[in-house]
């Protein structure tokens, strides 16, 4: 315990959260910790009852701005979200400032995947028959269904019923857990955040932090009923070690063990995973089964390549150089056995998408996440699919376009996701494009369509664009509150429209710069 | 058509037509740290670890002796300390759930993230690593590359069937981002700056 008052330099979104003495920094050297994903700064709200994520029913159009509106109403949860995802971008940036060929890995990690996804039969059968000569089982699973019979089937085969796991959105995508409990396997999840997540019975919000969008006291509410810890005592560190307590046993009986995986190696055969707890570790190493669930577009052809991508995903996710476990899996250690299962899952159709294949990049660091600004104020679990945030808007409409058609526009387009991607994918662009899409397949209501086709035809003109966006900020000036704050204008509802430039970006450089061309 | 050969098919099918060469990747190292060994130790700290200073007295497994002093059960797969838990004898990982120190040698170290790497070489058991309470890690000075493109050049990732980099301990903060060590696997991890023992090579 260190009662040090802390500086910090970097700005905050609420002050108002600060706490000047900090007991629960851990400080070495003089600077508190901030690897992983601790915070660079000591963040205290107060306790307020969870706001919960978007009602799904069937196959209904999930309303997003309906569950963000109870997100907002939630002020602490949302100040606090909005906090701790802005900290580790800020986090994210000062890795970025710290390695001087940080843009050129950018276009490297970009170049390597676009490369391995044009040739995505080629590796994939490199690694099978690389795999395979290691001793390792691989097995191809068309969908979620084929997945989860595939994995019943292994475990079944060794007469196991309980299984401990790493974190694995993969897994999330294939309703996993559900399918698990209806032929009687108990799934013990051992990520700290996703396991509070599976005892509140609530998805993760968040590809990386699953529970971020929770506060201490919520995490006492759902342990004090589930492990049995204390409910007055909300102490972070006391939580957590609760939860290791009661998990251990469960560990070290567990039938099986299974993971995800973040990266495949053709050339060598090798799955890589990725935890800052080591619990994917645990889970691989203490069971004499191992089954990795793993999709198709995982893969990077040689190690060389993995190098790039092991230096982006932890500084882009999180702001830490490294996750405190990366793991390489190359075969099944002795007396053990090792399972891989591919699976596609929409992925091989995803790559004939002209403007969305590229989305097949996506490394699954949440970035694009932790500087949305829609994300950040609306929470993850408002968006009612396995992926949020800018990244869950171009990659969930291609499961189902009817379910996920407002998700699009729950976008500023400004930008920052395509800014920060480590993979260099054209998130807003392809966000866009999704409207179009979903326009065009009468997947949207009538006053968004109106605005749609206004916005398309300035969009395809610069030079009626330009003229609008110029009367546009005039207009915003002197217009009347109601003819901005009206019920068309949806992000306008819980959010001051900024002040609007004195000059355009596009006249000030035409006025400053255009002469010396 | 099985599975494969379904996906296989509909990947063909759908390949985007467009020329995407294989890039070639520099190995970065234009501008390395004057120390690779204080590079190393800055970039532990941050990540948790702990570095072992060797002391004064140029007794360099003190501080190894001083942690374990009190502890009731040590096991050790490096012949520099004795332990009382032989890792040849376990049968089972699970059986090593009581260990309260477990001491091993790092394959290599990495100085860019501060990273010692453990493959099941090092290990014998891999789960003793994560079982454990506190982890304690020889490393060979001259064993530090400057960073990651050079770490993936080492025979490890070729020849072992598993290769862990630890980066600190274990460390969660899911919860408010409040930082904990010990999540799951190791609450600490120290490395000490040792020599391999003559005779005693890894590869």
């Amino acid at each position: 315990m260190t009662m040090t008052p802390e500086r910090t330099d970097s700005a905050m979104l609420h002050s108002e959260l600060r706490v000047e003495c900090d007991p629960d920094a851990i400080i070495r050297d003089g600077h508190r910790l901030d690897h992983a994903e601790g915070t660079s700064k000591p963040l205290r709200p107060a306790p307020e009852p969870q706001p919960r994520g978007a009602k799904v029913r069937g196959n209904r159009p999930i309303d997003q701005q309906e569950a963000a509106a109870r997100f907002i109403a939630a002020t602490e949860h949302e100040k606090m979200h909005d906090e701790r995802l802005w900290d580790l971008r800020q986090k994210r940036d000062r890795e970025m400032h710290g390695i001087p060929e940080w843009e050129e890995l950018r276009s490297l990690a970009s170049a390597i995947k676009e490369h391995t996804l044009t040739h995505l039969d080629e590796y994939l059968d490199q690694f099978e028959a690389n795999a395979r000569s290691n001793g390792i089982h691989v097995h191809w699973a068309r969908d979620a269904a084929e997945h989860n019979k595939i994995v019943h089937g292994i475990l079944r085969d060794h007469r196991a019923t309980s299984l401990i796991k790493s974190k694995s959105m993969l897994t999330e995508e294939c309703g996993f857990r559900h399918y698990m409990a209806s032929v009687g396997i108990e799934v013990i999840e051992t990520d700290l955040g996703e396991r509070i997540q599976q005892l509140d019975n609530e998805d993760p919000s968040h590809v990386v932090v699953p529970a971020v969008h929770k506060l201490r006291t919520d995490v006492a509410e759902v342990f004090s009923h589930t492990i049995g810890t204390d409910p007055g005592n909300t102490d972070v560190h006391y939580l957590a070690e609760a939860q290791r307590e009661a998990t251990r046993p469960l560990i070290l009986n567990a039938d099986a063990g299974m993971t995800g995986a973040n990266f495949v190696v053709a050339e060598t055969g090798t799955f890589v995973v990725c935890t800052n707890e080591g619990n994917a570790d645990l889970s691989a190493n203490v069971p004499k089964l191992h089954i990795a669930s793993i999709g198709i577009e995982k893969i990077v052809p040689r190690l060389e390549h993995l190098a790039v991508f092991v230096r982006l995903l932890s500084r882009s996710a999180l702001g830490s150089p490294m996750t405190q476990y990366t793991s390489h899996f190359r075969g099944p250690r002795t007396g053990g056995e090792m399972h891989v299962v591919l699976v596609d899952n929409g992925r091989s159709e995803r790559l004939g998408l002209e403007e969305f294949w590229t989305s097949l990049k996506c490394i699954r660091c949440g970035a694009c996440m932790n500087t949305c600004p829609v994300y950040r104020r609306s929470g993850g679990l408002s968006y009612g699919a396995t992926y949020s945030g800018p990244i869950g808007l171009i990659i969930d409409p291609t499961f189902n376009a009817r379910k996920y058609s407002n998700l699009p526009f729950a976008s500023s387009l400004n930008g920052s996701c395509t800014n920060v991607c480590p993979v260099k994918i054209n998130i807003h662009e392809q966000i866009y494009a999704w409207r179009r899409v979903l326009v065009k397949q009468h997947e949207v209501p009538l006053a968004k369509k109106a605005a749609m086709k206004a916005a398309g035809v300035l969009l395809s003109r610069p030079a009626a664009y330009r003229a609008a966006i110029a009367s546009a900020d005039t207009a915003l000036a002197h217009l009347p509150r109601f003819v901005i704050y009206n019920g068309l204008n949806a992000w306008g509802k819980h959010r001051e429209v900024p002040h609007s430039p004195e000059q355009t970006f596009h006249s000030w450089y035409h006025a400053n710069r255009g002469a010396k061309r | 058509m099985s599975s494969r050969d379904d996906i296989l098919a509909s990947i063909r099918a759908n390949l985007p037509r467009a020329d995407r060469p294989l890039p070639h990747v520099p190995l970065f190292d234009d501008d390395p740290p004057a120390s690779l060994m204080s590079a190393f130790k800055d970039s532990l700290h941050r990540m948790g670890g702990m570095f072992l200073d060797p002391p004064a007295s140029g007794d360099i497994l003190a501080p190894v002796r001083a942690k374990i002093a009190d502890a009731k059960i040590v096991c050790s797969t490096v012949p520099e300390i004795a332990g009382n838990r032989d890792v040849v004898t376990v049968g089972m990982p699970r059986d090593l759930a009581d260990v309260d120190f477990a001491i091993v040698r790092a394959s290599f170290a990495v100085a860019e993230t501060g990273s010692v790497l453990l493959s099941d070489a090092d290990l014998h058991v891999n789960g003793v690593a994560y079982l454990a309470q506190h982890l304690i890690v020889l490393l060979d000075p001259a064993d530090i590359v400057v960073n990651l493109h050079h770490a993936y050049r080492r025979p490890e990732f070729r020849d072992r069937h598993y290769a862990s980099f630890h980066t600190g301990p274990s460390a969660t903060a899911d919860i408010e981002g409040v930082l904990i060590h010990g999540a799951q696997g190791v609450r600490s991890l120290s490395v000490l700056p040792i020599a391999r023992a003559v005779g005693n090579p890894t590869h």
